[in-house]
């Protein structure tokens, strides 16, 4: 496989929820993903963007195969994932590893460290050999940074970023080539969220891992990721490079986010433009139709409304769904501070 | 100026079987009004607890406010009685909360609710009580406040939920509202609004906010002056600027390094090894020692005090005591002359 063939591609994916609204009313769908398409290069650290409810866990989920999509493919290593053997879909499972948002519900109470790390060697029936067994355990505890004291201890004697640690050392234990990582330290502080942001770029490059990164933070994700889309309401709307998506955003709803990102400097802060954002985000039951935007939209023209637009190639290598940004004067980042 | 509130060593324990956790152990400082006052720290830095602690929302025991004042309208709130504090809470100082689902009484219709602090201290009829719900709802920014304030919590959204909390918080006009991590649950964009609107009532109603949080880029955005916590205790208080800029103790040099821009973009993060202490521990030393880059041997041993420094500036460590006993006595030495 050459270099240039990408590990995972995604194509025109759909999850549709059927529900009920109301007790006897009538059905509708909730699009939580909705026609999403994407490819992912090995080693590239791939940022999935969005509010809460925009469907960036709901895809995670799809690449994982937890759950049937309604519509689209998914291949990893060039095999469609959704149409292959069960035995094939439980080594796709050793590629394709996670890592979930909350350390204190993704680990089981009752089982000790080393049970847990072990688990996968059993269900994989890798590692048989107990010797060889316990050098990989002390491996990855080593490069997790869990102390080999801790091994019989049960999660709930563990802070919140030691068990982080535990389930980094859990999903890297079968060697996967892909991570995806829902929300990895947003329920951890600022001070262990850092560590295990910089031990996630150290694994990276020791493994040569690619990882899928779900996050609701930008500036989390622009420390970790080198390409980035955004999604809003089931769909990507833009994307990019991290640098071309921080210093030139193409749509709207990117440059309205990244000014809502608070900035730790006063002096930013005291100098810079608001793009405020009126609001809430819409119901996915029912979207707005056109661009699911414009509502909210302060480029928003007549066509919006009935026009949902496609994601175009804005600038070379740099996608977004919004025919009208693309085309006003300088609107980055750096122009929202005054100087 | 005289300030608002004034909260000079307060010390909150609470008692298990056999063990004491000292969450709050020693926060004084001066909010003035119209003025925000960030109170920073990670979980479990008491930074809470001192919030529930000025409002006497502690239930006693296990909790107990060791020792310290907290002064409001020259009177100790921690020497009123059950009578006097309830004339105070709610109406003089108001709180809202991080979770705005669960601090919303879910059967109840969100006009009731705001209503309900107007009828109680302002001694209005429910009629007028509910009109100035509705104002107080438009005024927040829900849309066609007169139908929604009909509606039950669960109908309103995150955001909106939040918007009713300062409803509610605003309906007797507070002179102080403290509010305890108010935006930690919400989206970035509704973060962004709900920021906007707490800085414009801040404006009309001259309150003075005290804010609670975790999140340095808020704390940026809003405050006048910080106090940092660490382990139950203030380690550092500064004017905002003046704390970014230069930041003296330790801990907040670590904290500020420690968060990922983005504006800049950094090959790495320079984290702050460990973890915070236990808090049932007895430390006879400085609580952030083991993960103190600079410690010295004194640090182990000895509990460093408050330094007082320039520009009423205040830090938790050795390091500061030079510099402060060096404007002791230029003080002192002004003073005599």
């Amino acid at each position: 496989m050459s270099a240039t063939e990408p590990l995972l591609e995604v194509r025109g994916l759909k999850k549709h929820f059927l529900v009920r609204k109301g007790l006897f009313g009538e059905k509708g769908a909730v699009k939580a993903v909705d026609g999403v398409s994407f490819s992912v290069m090995p080693q590239e650290s791939f940022a999935v963007v969005g509010e809460s409810g925009c469907g960036k866990t709901t895809l995670g989920r799809l690449i994982l195969a937890l759950e049937k999509p309604t519509e689209g493919e998914v291949f990893f290593e060039g095999k469609n994932i959704y149409d292959i053997r069960r035995s094939e879909l439980r080594s796709l499972r050793r590629d394709i590893q996670v890592i979930f948002q909350d350390p204190f519900s993704s680990l089981n109470p009752r089982m000790t460290v080393e049970q847990i790390i072990t688990e996968p060697f059993i269900i994989h029936g890798v590692y048989k050999d107990q010797a060889e067994r316990k050098n990989r355990i002390k491996e990855l505890l080593d490069c997790c940074g869990i102390s080999q004291n801790h091994l019989s201890r049960h999660p709930h004697e563990f802070s919140g970023g030691q068990r982080q640690r535990v389930g980094i050392a859990r999903a890297l234990a079968l060697n996967p080539k892909l991570i995806i990582a829902d929300e990895p330290v947003s329920a951890l502080d600022v001070s262990i969220q850092a560590q295990i942001l910089n031990l996630l770029k150290d694994l990276q490059k020791e493994f040569r891992l690619t990882y899928i990164f779900i996050s609701h933070d930008f500036s989390v994700v622009r420390h970790l990721c080198n390409r980035i889309a955004v999604m809003y309401l089931g769909k990507i709307v833009e994307l990019a490079g991290s640098e071309a998506l921080f210093n030139d955003p193409q749509h709207p709803y990117t440059e309205a986010l990244l000014s809502a990102v608070p900035v730790p400097d006063p002096d930013i802060e005291k100098r810079r433009k608001r793009v405020l954002l009126s609001g809430d985000v819409p119901s996915p039951l029912n979207p707005p139709s056109g661009c699911h935007f414009h509502p909210r939209c302060r480029y928003a023209l007549e066509s919006c409304k009935t026009l949902p637009p496609a994601l175009t190639e804005a600038k070379p290598a740099h996608w977004a769904a919004c025919p009208v940004l693309p085309f006003k004067e300088k609107h980055s980042l750096a122009a929202l501070i005054e100087q | 100026m005289e300030p608002v509130l004034s909260v000079r060593g307060l010390r909150t324990c609470f008692y298990g079987d056999n063990h004491e956790v000292r969450a709050v152990d020693g926060i004084s400082y001066d909010l003035h009004a119209g003025k925000t006052l960030a109170v920073v720290g990670e979980s479990g830095s008491g930074k809470s607890v001192h919030a529930l602690s000025i409002l006497r929302l502690l239930p006693e025991p296990p909790a107990k406010i060791v020792s310290g004042e907290i002064i409001f309208a020259g009177r100790d709130l921690l020497k009123l009685g059950r009578q006097d504090m309830r004339a105070i809470r709610g109406n003089r100082i108001a709180m809202i909360f991080q979770e705005p689902m669960s601090s919303l009484n879910p059967v109840l219709k969100v006009g009731e609710q705001i209503a309900e602090a107007i009828i109680l201290h302002q001694k209005a009829s429910p009629q007028a009580a509910w009109a100035k719900a509705v104002d107080l709802l438009k005024k927040v920014g829900i849309p066609h406040a007169s139908e929604r304030s009909n509606d039950f919590p669960h109908q309103f959204s995150g955001g909106m939920r939040q918007r009713a909390m300062i409803a509610i918080a605003l309906s007797c006009e507070p002179d102080v509202l403290i509010a305890d991590e108010p935006t930690t649950a919400l989206d970035v964009t509704i973060q962004a609004q709900i920021l906007e609107l707490m800085k414009d009532l801040q404006k009309e109603y001259k309150m003075a906010i005290v804010l609670i949080t975790h999140n340095i880029g808020v704390v940026a955005e809003m405050a006048d002056d910080i106090a940092v916590m660490y382990a139950g205790r203030q380690v550092e208080a500064a004017g905002v600027s003046a704390l970014f800029k230069d930041p003296q103790h330790p801990y907040t040099r670590g904290l500020l390094n420690s968060i990922p821009s983005i504006y800049a973009c950094k090959e790495r993060l320079e984290a702050i090894p460990g973890t915070p202490p236990e808090l049932t521990r007895e430390f006879p030393g400085c609580p952030f020692v083991p993960r103190c880059p600079v410690a010295m041997e004194r640090c182990q041993t000895q509990d460093p005090p408050q330094f007082h420094l320039a520009n009423g500036r205040m830090s938790n460590c050795w390091h500061q005591e030079a510099q402060s006993q060096e404007r002791r006595h230029r003080y002192k030495a002004a003073t005599e002359s």
